[in-house]
C-alpha cells in the first residue's frame, strides 16, 4: 500500500511511539503514581504519555484519509558530518583542548558541505582557534584547557 | 502617573549606568549580528548567544538579552530587504516589497523606514508595556494554582491556533515537549524520573540543549541541504539612506497603523512578532486606494509590517513579566533565563525586585534607540557580512555554539543532548511538525504539573475545581472555544489564507 500523506503519516508514528514509551517507562520502572489528590511522580508523565499516544493515532488516521506531500529526502551527509563533528568537540574539549578541538570541528563540518576546500578550511579554522582562545579564554576567562592535557 | 514616572526614572536609573549600557549595546550589536546571517531567525539567535550572558548579573544579563532579540529582529529585516532572504518569519512581509525598493535602487530608504518606523513602534510599545503591567500584575497576584494551570493551559492552545501549520501536530508538539521538560528529578518527591541512571539527566535536559539543537542546529542542516544559491546583494547601491519627503507622507499613517495593531496582537499568546507583521501587510493592502502597488516596492509595504513586528516584540513582554506565562518561544527562551539567573518569572517580580523589572522596560526603550543611532551607518558592515559564504559561515556558527553549550556546565554531555535535539529538529522540518511549540510546553512542563498538584492539593482531589472557579473556569471556556472555533472548516480556510505570503 502507498501512503497517501506520509509526511503526517510518520509524524503520527513518531508521537505515538514518544507516547507509548514514557507511559510505558512509568509503569516499568513503577514510577509511583499516588491519588488524584496526592500526584505521585508518575502521575502527570503517564497521563501526557497517553494523550500524546492518542494524538498520534488520530494523526496516524487521519493520514490514511487525506493527501498530502512526500518526504524530502534527508541530507544525510550534512547531518551526519555536522552533527558528528558538534559531538566530537564536546568528547574531546577537555582532552585535546581547545584548539584541536575547534580545528575538528571546523575541518569534520566542513566537509558535510556542499563543496570542501581543504586550504580555505584550514585557514578558517586557524583563524577561529585563535580568536575563540582570545575572546572566550583570555577575554571571558572560561575555563577551557588550551593545548592537549598530555602534553602539560 | 507619578507613580509611572517614578517607576521609569528608577528603571532609566538601573539601564543608565554604564555596565548595562554596554550590556545593551554589546547585546544590540551581537543580535544583528547574527541575525543579519540568512536563514537564521531571533529564536536561534538568542538560543546561541544565552550562554554568554549567564555569567552576568540578573540585572544586565535580561538587558544583553533583550538587545539581542530587537538586534535580531533587525538584523532579520536587513536581510530581508538587501538579499530577500528573510532572516526570520516576521520579516518575511518585509521582503515582498522592501526587496523590489532595493532593486529600483531603494534600499537606504526601506532600511531607514524600517529603523525608523521599529524605533518608534518600539517607543509606543514600550510606553504600553509600562502602563499596562502593574495593573494586569494586580490580577496576577488573585490566581490560585487552578488559575496557574488554565493560563497555562489557555496559553499553550491559544499559541497553537495562532501559530501556522496543522492544529494537532502542533498540540501534539506541545505534549511531547511537556513530557521532555518533565525529564529530571521530580520536586515533589525527590524522584529522578526518565534519566535512566545517567546522573547529568537527573537535572533535566537543558533548555538550552534543547533550543539551540532544534532551532540552531537544525537550522544549519535545513540550510546545508540547498544549494547555495546566487544572492545578489545591492551592496554599491545604498548610498542614500534619507526616505524622500514623499516617502514620509506615505510612510507615516502606515507606521501609525502598525504599531497599533502590532500593540493589540503582541500581547496574545502565539502569535507575536509574526502574526503582527502579516496582519499589518494585509491590512495595509485592504485600506489602500491603490493595491497594485504592493509587492512592487511600496514604503508602507516596509513600513506598516516593521513596526507592527517591533511593537509585537515588546508587548510580548507584558504577559511574560506579569503573569510570568511566555507567550512565544523567545518568551519562553527569557523565561529559561530568568529562571537559571534564579528568578521566578510572574507578579512578583514588579514588587521583589522592582529595578530589575524597571530596568529591563527602560533598556528596551534605550535598545531601540541604539539600534537606530548605531546601525544605520554601520549597514555597510552587516552588508559586508551578507557576501561571506555560507560555507565559510556556518562552521564558524558551530564553533560558535559548541563552546556556549559546552561551557555551560564545563561538560561534554550537554554537547551530546544538544546534537541529539539538532537530529530531532531536523526531523520535525522533514516531518514538517513546528517546533516552536514543543519549546513552550518544554518550558512550561515543570510549572504546569506544580500548579495542578497543588489545585488538586487543595480541592482534596476533586477535579471539577478548574471549571468551578470562576476565573479559572473562564479560561478554560476560552480555550476551548478557541479549539472550537478552529477546527471549524470556514474559519480553518481564513487562517490558512491569513499566513499566505501572497
Amino acid at each position: 500500500m502507498k501512503l497517501k500523506n506520509p509526511k503526517d503519516f510518520w509524524s503520527g508514528i513518531m508521537f505515538a511511539s514518544f507516547g507509548l514509551a514514557f507511559a510505558i517507562i512509568v509503569q516499568y520502572y513503577e514510577y509511583p503514581m499516588g491519588t488524584a489528590s496526592r500526584m505521585g511522580a508518575g502521575y502527570f508523565p503517564f497521563v501526557l504519555g497517553c494523550v500524546m499516544a492518542v494524538l498520534g493515532v488520530i494523526i496516524i488516521i487521519q493520514s490514511l484519509l487525506t493527501t498530502g506531500t512526500s518526504i524530502s529526502k534527508f541530507a544525510w551527509r550534512p547531518l551526519i558530518w555536522v552533527l558528528g563533528g558538534f559531538v566530537i568537540f564536546g568528547l574531546t574539549a577537555k582532552w585535546l583542548g581547545l584548539v584541536i578541538a575547534i580545528v575538528l570541528l571546523v575541518m569534520i563540518s566542513a566537509y558535510g558541505g556542499h563543496e570542501f576546500k581543504l586550504k580555505e578550511s584550514l585557514i578558517s579554522s586557524a583563524i577561529l582557534a585563535a580568536g575563540s582562545v582570545a575572546v572566550f579564554v583570555y577575554g571571558l576567562k572560561l575555563p577551557f584547557p588550551i593545548w592537549p592535557e598530555f602534553l602539560g | 502617573m507619578d507613580q509611572l514616572i517614578a517607576n521609569l526614572s528608577l528603571g532609566f536609573g538601573v539601564a543608565l549606568t554604564l555596565n548595562n549600557l554596554m550590556y545593551c549595546l554589546i547585546g544590540c550589536l551581537l543580535g544583528t549580528l547574527i541575525g543579519v546571517l540568512p536563514g537564521i531567525g531571533p529564536v536561534a539567535t538568542i538560543a546561541m548567544l544565552l550562554p554568554a550572558t549567564f555569567t552576568l548579573p540578573p540585572e544586565s544579563s535580561l538587558i544583553m538579552l533583550a538587545g539581542i532579540y530587537y538586534g535580531a529582529q533587525y538584523g532579520g529585516s536587513t536581510t530581508a530587504i538587501l538579499i530577500n532572504i528573510p532572516g526570520e518569519s516576521s520579516s518575511v512581509v518585509t521582503a515582498l516589497d522592501g526587496y523590489q525598493m532595493a532593486r529600483q535602487g531603494r534600499a537606504g530608504p526601506a532600511l531607514a523606514t524600517a529603523a525608523l518606523g521599529s524605533f518608534f513602534a518600539g517607543t509606543v510599545a514600550t510606553i504600553l508595556l509600562a502602563v499596562a503591567s502593574p495593573p494586569l500584575a494586580q490580577l496576577a497576584f488573585k490566581f490560585g494554582p487552578a488559575e496557574y494551570f488554565s493560563l497555562m493551559t489557555l496559553g499553550l492552545i491559544a499559541a497553537v491556533v495562532l501559530a501556522h501549520g496543522s492544529v494537532i501536530k502542533a498540540i501534539a508538539m506541545i505534549v511531547l515537549g511537556l513530557l521532555l521538560g518533565l525529564v529530571g528529578t521530580d520536586v515533589n518527591s525527590g524522584m529522578a524520573r526518565f534519566s535512566f541512571g545517567v546522573p547529568e539527566l537527573s537535572d533535566g535536559i537543558g533548555f538550552v540543549a534543547v533550543a539551540m539543537g532544534v532551532f540552531g542546529l537544525a537550522e544549519i542542516m535545513k540550510n546545508l541541504e540547498q544549494n547555495e544559491e546566487e544572492r545578489e546583494v545591492f551592496l554599491a547601491k545604498v548610498t542614500n539612506l534619507w526616505p524622500s519627503k514623499q516617502d514620509f507622507k506615505d510612510a507615516t499613517p502606515a507606521v501609525l497603523r502598525g504599531t497599533a495593531l502590532g500593540s493589540l496582537l503582541g500581547i496574545l499568546p502565539g502569535g507575536g512578532a509574526v502574526l503582527a507583521s502579516f496582519a499589518a501587510y494585509t491590512l495595509e493592502k485592504k485600506i489602500a486606494k491603490d493595491p497594485s502597488k504592493f509587492g512592487k516596492g511600496d514604503i508602507r509595504g516596509v513600513a506598516s509590517p516593521e513596526s507592527a513586528n517591533n511593537a509585537a516584540a515588546q508587548t510580548s513582554f507584558i504577559p511574560l513579566l506579569t503573569l510570568g506565562i511566555p507567550p512565544n518561544p523567545v518568551m519562553a527562551l527569557m523565561v529559561g533565563a530568568m529562571i537559571i539567573q534564579g528568578i521566578q518569572p510572574g507578579p512578583q517580580v514588579m514588587v521583589e525586585r522592582p529595578q530589575l523589572f524597571w530596568g529591563m522596560i527602560a533598556s528596551m526603550w534605550i535598545g531601540n534607540l541604539m539600534l537606530v543611532v548605531l546601525n544605520l551607518p554601520l549597514i555597510g558592515m552587516w552588508i559586508k557580512l551578507l557576501t561571506v559564504p555560507y560555507r565559510l559561515l556556518y562552521p564558524a556558527i558551530l564553533v560558535f555554539c559548541a563552546i556556549g553549550v559546552y561551557s555551560l556546565s564545563n561538560a561534554s554531555f550537554d554537547v551530546v543532548i544538544t546534537a541529539v535535539f539538532g537530529f530531532l529538529g531536523y526531523l520535525f522540518v522533514k516531518l514538517e511538525c513546528e517546533p516552536a511549540p514543543l519549546l513552550l510546553g518544554f518550558i512550561l512542563g515543570p510549572m504546569m504539573e506544580e500548579n495542578l498538584r497543588r489545585a488538586m492539593l487543595l480541592s482534596r482531589g476533586d477535579a471539577t475545581v478548574f471549571l468551578t472557579r470562576p476565573l479559572s473556569g473562564a479560561l478554560l471556556v476560552i480555550a476551548l472555544l478557541l479549539l472550537v472555533i478552529i477546527l471549524l472548516p470556514a474559519i480553518r480556510k481564513k487562517r490558512e489564507e491569513a499566513f499566505q505570503e501572497e
